[in-house]
């Protein structure tokens, strides 16, 4: 591995955002940052400028309202990037499903990479998530992942 | 003339490396005194690479421009005081590099942005009239501006400029963006007004903010060893001391509002300056 690809997978950094779930996951995401599970010895740092992340932390089921923000820092960071959609409601809209405002899903607006379960999705599938986010990183760089035409 | 220009080369060549792994030092302290493990020392330079190979977004194309001066114009900076070349000189491009990233940021039609451009205007305000008036307390003890005749002095100068070294740490600690001082933007983990003045630069041209970052730490550490130049290396451990210091500075202090960095670097800093230029003229 170069050094440029070795970098890329040793400093990712992090944007977290919710579309509109119960703030449970964000507090998982947050707990991933302190003395007990310290993600920052992965190189992980927490930022909040999407101009700067590697990969997207998303929350929440996503509402009428939260699409276009969603949309816009997803447009906003640049290639090579990866989506993580982080507890049950990013993945389907989870107990959020079948409410009037919620589209159920991060899915429905931007492509999604990993899933991560769990309402809410415990520090340590969210590290995971993001490992597996890494190797997934790392493939698209190379050409090795291409989205299927539909995707949005 | 060829010593000053390898003298000169070899440190524009080394000091990103130097840069580098004082930046790795410092978040790897930085975490140890939260109780954290912290990234590898050479994590700056993982994060330095990741940058580079980033895709190219450019929300400006004049902020890129000015994101260039600023580099260049440190690294001239840099390369001057290598040479041994004139404080005052050194000192004045350093602030125009530092007016050129805050324009960078101004050229971008970002609210964030010209926040932190012009916290980081206000920044330059406070370090500046520090910086001068060291170069001038530098003139009074050896006679001339230069580098060059601090390190061809016979005694050093902390014992006899201590004030001016006091106020000198403020402006570390102001240009090293460390709390309780790190308005304008902050390094790392912290965050303020999304990302200050490097709000609108990504990819490539962080990566270039970060390098420059480096030169001006070492260029400020470098300066700061110069305080006790015979011989140089008890200088650079009081730089190393005057780093560390500042590491323990950001991790117990909260950050203080820009009219209060004014106030200190205007009353304590140029103060502290000024007595002690008064006590040399008096007692010398
Ligand atoms: S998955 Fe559960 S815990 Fe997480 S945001 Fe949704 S409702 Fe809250």
């Amino acid at each position: 591995m170069g050094f440029l690809a070795r970098a890329r997978v040793k400093s990712p950094w992090i944007l977290h955002y919710c579309t509109g779930g119960c703030n449970g996951c964000d507090i998982e995401i947050l707990a991933c940052l302190t003395p007990l599970y310290d993600v920052e010895r992965f190189g992980i740092l927490n930022i909040g400028n999407p101009k700067h992340a590697d990969i997207l932390m998303i929350t929440g089921p996503v509402n009428w309202r939260s699409r276009h923000v969603l949309r816009n820092l997803y447009e906003q960071t640049p290639d090579p990037k990866v989506v993580i959609a982080i507890g049950v409601c990013a993945a389907t809209g989870g107990v959020f499903h079948n409410c009037y405002n919620v589209l159920g899903g991060v899915d429905k607006v931007v492509p999604v990479d990993v899933y991560v379960r769990g309402c809410a999705a415990r520090p340590e599938a969210i590290i995971d998530g993001v490992v597996m986010a890494l190797q997934k990183l790392e493939a698209k760089k190379s050409g090795g992942v291409s989205y299927a035409a539909g995707a949005r | 003339m060829t010593w000053p220009i390898i003298v000169a080369v070899a440190a524009v060549l080394l000091a990103p490396l130097v840069g580098g792994l004082l930046r790795g030092l410092d978040r790897k302290i930085t975490a140890r005194l939260q109780g954290r493990i912290g990234p590898p020392v050479v994590q700056p330079f993982y994060d330095f690479g990741k940058l580079v190979g980033k895709s190219r977004v450019v929300s400006s194309k004049a902020s890129m421009a000015w994101a260039w001066s600023y580099f260049l114009l440190t690294l001239t900076a840099f390369t001057l005081f290598f040479m041994g070349q004139d404080l005052l000189v050194v000192f004045l491009i350093l602030a125009f590099a530092g007016g050129s990233l805050a324009f960078g940021a101004l050229s971008a039609r970002s609210p964030y942005a010209r926040f932190g451009a012009n916290r980081e205007l206000l920044q330059i305000l406070a370090c500046e009239p520090i910086l001068l008036l060291a170069a001038v307390a530098v003139y009074f003890q050896t006679g001339k501006f230069t580098v060059c005749s601090i390190l061809e002095a016979n005694q050093p100068l902390l014992p006899y400029l201590p004030l001016v070294f006091v106020a000198v740490l403020i402006v570390l600690g102001i240009k090293m963006r460390k709390s309780p001082f790190d308005i304008a933007a902050s390094e790392h983990a912290h965050q303020e007004l999304v990302r200050g003045v490097y709000t609108e630069y990504s990819g490539r041209f962080l990566a270039l903010m970060e390098l420059t970052h480096w030169y001006k730490i070492v260029l400020l550490l470098a300066f700061i060893a110069l305080f006790w130049a015979q011989p140089l290396w008890v200088g650079v451990l009081i730089a190393l001391g005057a780093y560390f210091l500042e590491l323990w500075l950001d991790n117990i202090a909260a950050r203080l509002r820009w009219s209060w960095m004014l106030g200190v670097s205007w009353s304590l800093g140029v103060g502290f300056v000024v007595v002690n230029l008064v006590l040399l003229s008096v007692v010398v």
